[in-house]
């Protein structure tokens, strides 16, 4: 696909949901099961955004110790966890990456 | 707004992924100011980079901002007596972020009683903000982009931004468990052809939590004190 073509589809596609429910209010009402689907869009994608990130750098699976970015992931998801602080993680998970890269041999 | 801060490294780590991915300067400021949504950006420079086929990269598109409809619900009934124009013009701005600190403002208002009849213009000035933020950010990584080095693994940032999104958002069974099958399913399906994968992950995964979700509803009770036994 033209890259052109390709950037005003997803251009339409987001403004359209954006734009969906303020011109159609009052008009039609969510179903309390979509709304409870729509809340798990985040975390089902992000989550399937990351896992792979983590667990299959190289495209194939690796669980050995030699998988810098899981121990780097990993601890950055603790960050998350206990401070809720986004630039804060970001900076742990990058900083811990670029120390194991320097250190274990890869 | 510390808000717009927040934002902008991950305008420029976007502007250097998107030079890194292959897109030209051009096209790669086209994807902010004709797109204009940070997660959807980094998944679609990904699917690029990776090759995947362009209707696979616009389906993903719609699935990872399929959250932006429930901003559109909220947002609705404070809009409902504008002209069509104020609506087509704020819904192109309604971002995460916009969004975020709007109906923050919104509530407090409706809590207090206080009618403003000019609130929309507020969103109009966060939405603004939010994107000449977006842009100037976005430009500044794709000058750099060529200087940065692919030893400093900077496509890493995506991960970790979205771990930190994440993390915090499993408050609940029904949003762990989608988390959890997504990502397994993820990596089983990652083989998959046309990067489907993600697609199929997501899907599955909200399955997996709306289906808790209504076994915790209907013997959460019960759940609760078998577990605490």
């Amino acid at each position: 696909m033209n890259v052109w073509l390709l950037l005003i589809c997803m251009g339409l596609v987001t403004y359209t949901i954006r734009l969906s429910l303020i011109v159609l209010i009052g008009r039609i009402n969510l179903p309390p099961i979509i709304q409870w689907a729509l809340c798990l869009v985040p975390p089902a994608v992000l989550s399937a955004i990351i896992f792979p990130e983590l667990l299959m750098p190289k495209g194939m699976l690796d669980l050995s110790f030699g998988n810098l970015r899981l121990h780097a992931g990993t601890l950055a998801a603790v960050v998350a966890w206990r401070t809720r602080n986004v630039l804060l993680t970001i900076g742990v998970g990058m900083v811990a990456l670029w120390v194991l890269q320097a250190v274990i041999p890869h | 707004m510390p808000i717009l801060l927040g934002v902008v490294p991950f305008g420029m780590i976007y502007g250097v992924l998107a030079v890194g991915a292959g897109l030209t300067v051009g096209a790669a400021m086209a994807m902010s100011s004709i797109v204009f949504a940070g997660s959807a950006q980094f998944v679609s420079v990904q699917l690029i980079h990776a090759g995947a086929p362009g209707l696979i990269i616009v389906f993903t598109t719609f699935i990872v901002n399929l959250r932006h409809i429930l901003y559109s619900a909220s947002i609705a009934p404070y809009l409902a007596k504008l002209n069509p124009m104020w609506k087509w013009l704020l819904a192109y701005l309604l971002t995460d972020e916009a969004y975020a600190v709007t109906i923050t403002r919104y509530n407090q208002e409706a809590a207090s009683s206080v009618k403003s009849a000019s609130r929309h213009w507020y969103l109009l000035g966060a939405g603004l903000a939010m994107w000449s933020t977006w842009q100037v950010s976005t430009a500044a990584g794709i000058f750099l982009g060529a200087q940065v080095p692919s030893s400093w693994s900077l496509d890493f940032t995506i991960a970790l931004t979205f771990i930190a999104l994440v993390v915090p958002a499993l408050r609940d069974r029904p949003s762990l468990a989608a988390a959890l099958s997504a990502g397994i399913i993820a990596v089983l399906a990652f083989g998959l052809p046309y990067k489907l994968g993600l697609i199929v992950a997501a899907i599955s995964g909200m399955a997996v939590g709306l289906w808790v979700e209504t076994r915790w509803l209907s013997n959460g009770r019960r759940g609760e004190q078998g577990d605490s036994r």
